[in-house]
């Protein structure tokens, strides 16, 4: 018999909360998971985690929308974060934040027709000696150039088309 | 692990020169009491910027009777031009999980919690497996370097993208699976922290200086700093400077000695603790960084001569109104009006009537905001018009 999606989700969130255990304390990890998957975590997630956890939706859903890497509208499968923090700044982010719009035909905060791209600006990355840095997923780059960041666009679309070929 | 793109310069680190479990060997030997002693008499205080003595938190938290206890290392390194954290958990993760292990029987806590910043995701892989190692050495589990009934154990747990969990209430309600919103204090974590078990939050260079005071003595530290700033410091020094990076320098150093060593000295400004921090302009360059002078988390972001001081403002307010958690409303309320009027200030149309008003806007938030997020957010925006009121008063309005 197929199985769903949702159905999917279900089994998946039930096995990790076996491995995490049953408590609130999971519903951070569950979330990451599911953002990690889907790159989105849309309202009937919310709801399929909410009744394993046996807590409300609406307690699911404030907490996806509390924190920056959880939120749960839908992203690309590769989120590039622009360190917009100060050092960042002095270093060059601007050119660099050019070159991501240009290059990917989106302004910040939007995501790309082909869903393989959202570009977001993130609070300090912790690379402020070394900047402009971004972070693609959970992949950092730092000293990033104009054209350097054209090259990282090229690397994730290359990667999209290996997996999908 | 990224190790060729995080490679950071500076100076030469203590880190680099502690035996390994020296420190921890040097705990275990003596009574649990005298451990908490040792710790308060070397004078460490807290290095995530808040400076709160580490063996009076210890000592709280030990006193407290409870069947479970938690210490959590703090690796939620947000504060804007900070990354020292980054670096001692790439390169010296087993001296913090020492200091970790070190507090741990201290205090009576079993379980030990790194909270890691979600930026910092690609780290976590290598800490667990350090972790995994000292397990096998037996330098973590059941009855730790053969003292029978020393147990304790360390896991790691993910942040989310969240400033305000570097707050350590909001760290620990992240942890519990809630928004990381700051809580009410009283009662303190040391009393009732996760899970209302005792839970004393170090930061992570704090911890990692515990293992060198018990692998050097506390003689040895003391013989670093200031009288009331005992020890030496992990600077992240970044913007208009030639050398950035992370440097070891002794509590008291001026801001002109700092800028001389990283090659900043035609710096207009530095902003020292981050967003959170100052900015002090060049006149006050003679001043110290000491928890009686300037205290800080050890963020130092050098403004060049070519910098619009207002633009630096904004860049902080900007990060302010994001990361406002939004529970209390001086917080919530009170950076975007900041922000506005640094941004009327830059088009040269502040009515000197709204900047007023903000002014004391901002001196409201430093004592009715609920946490230090809202507290210390006007910090950089008051210091900068008091700094640069030439530079800032003498812009012509825009056309």
């Amino acid at each position: 018999m197929p199985v769903t999606q949702q159905e999917q989700l279900r089994a998946d969130v039930v096995a990790l909360v076996e491995k995490l255990g049953p408590g609130r304390s999971s519903l951070i990890p569950i979330l990451q998971d599911v953002k990690r998957r889907f790159q989105e975590v849309d309202a009937e997630s919310m709801q399929t985690i909410a009744d394993v956890l046996d807590i409300h939706p609406v307690e699911v859903y404030s907490v996806a929308s509390f924190y920056a890497f959880l939120h749960g509208a839908p992203e690309g499968r590769f989120v590039i974060r622009l360190c917009g923090t100060l050092s960042c700044d002095f270093a060059g982010k601007a050119a660099v934040a050019d070159a991501l719009r240009d290059e990917l035909a989106i302004d910040f905060d939007q995501i790309t027709d082909d869903g393989l791209f959202t570009l977001e600006w993130t609070s300090c990355i912790g690379m402020c000696d070394q900047g402009p840095a971004l972070l693609v997923n959970d992949q950092v780059h730092t000293r990033v150039t104009a054209e350097k960041a054209r090259e990282i666009v090229a690397a994730c679309r290359a990667a999209a088309a290996t997996t999908e070929g | 692990m990224t190790a060729t793109t995080i490679e950071t310069q500076g100076n030469a680190l203590t880190y680099a020169t502690i035996e390994p479990e020296a420190g921890l060997k040097a705990a275990l030997a003596i009574p649990r009491a005298d451990v908490i002693d040792t710790v308060r008499d070397s004078g460490l205080k807290g290095r995530g910027g808040a400076g709160f003595p580490t063996g009076l938190k210890w000592d709280f938290c030990a006193a407290e009777k409870a069947d479970q206890k938690y210490i959590i290392c703090n690796a939620d390194e947000g504060e804007p031009g900070t990354f020292k954290d980054r670096v001692i958990l790439t390169r010296f993760a087993d001296l913090v999980f020492e200091g970790m292990t070190i507090g741990g029987r201290a205090i009576g806590a079993t379980l030990g919690i790194v909270y890691l910043r979600a930026e910092y995701s690609y780290l976590r892989p290598h800490l667990n497996d350090v972790i995994k190692q000292r397990r096998e050495k037996g330098l973590l589990g059941h009855d730790i370097m053969g003292i029978e009934g020393f147990d304790f154990d360390i896991i790691t747990a993910m942040g989310a993208g969240a400033y305000v969990c570097g707050e350590e209430t909001a760290l620990i309600e992240s942890l519990e699976g809630f928004r990381g919103e700051p809580r009410n204090r009283p009662p303190f974590p040391v009393v009732a922290g996760l899970l209302n078990n005792p839970t004393v939050v170090n930061n992570v260079e704090t911890l990692a200086s515990v293992a060198c005071i018990f692998a050097k003595g506390t003689e040895w530290f003391k013989g670093f700093g200031t009288d009331r700033s005992s020890g030496y410091k992990l600077f992240s020094i970044s913007g208009d400077c030639e050398k950035p990076g992370v440097y070891e320098f002794p509590w008291g150093i001026t801001v002109a000695e700092l800028l001389k060593e990283v090659g900043g000295e035609d710096a207009k400004a530095v902003q020292i603790g981050g967003a959170s921090g100052v900015c002090v302009p060049a006149k006050d360059f003679s001043r110290a960084l000491a928890f009686e002078d300037i205290p800080t988390g050890g963020s130092v972001m050098v403004i060049g001569p070519q910098r619009d001081i207002l633009d630096v403002a904004e860049n902080f307010l900007e990060f302010f109104v994001e990361e406002s958690c939004g529970q209390c409303t001086p917080c919530r309320l009170g950076n975007p009006q900041m922000l506005k009027a640094v941004q009327l200030l830059k088009q040269g149309e502040c009515p000197p009537e709204f900047l007023a008003n903000v002014k004391a806007l901002g001196e409201t938030m430093k004592v009715a905001s609920k946490c230090g997020l809202g507290q210390t957010s006007p910090s950089a925006f008051l210091s900068i018009l008091e700094g640069f009121e030439d530079e800032i008063s003498n812009r012509a309005p825009s056309a």
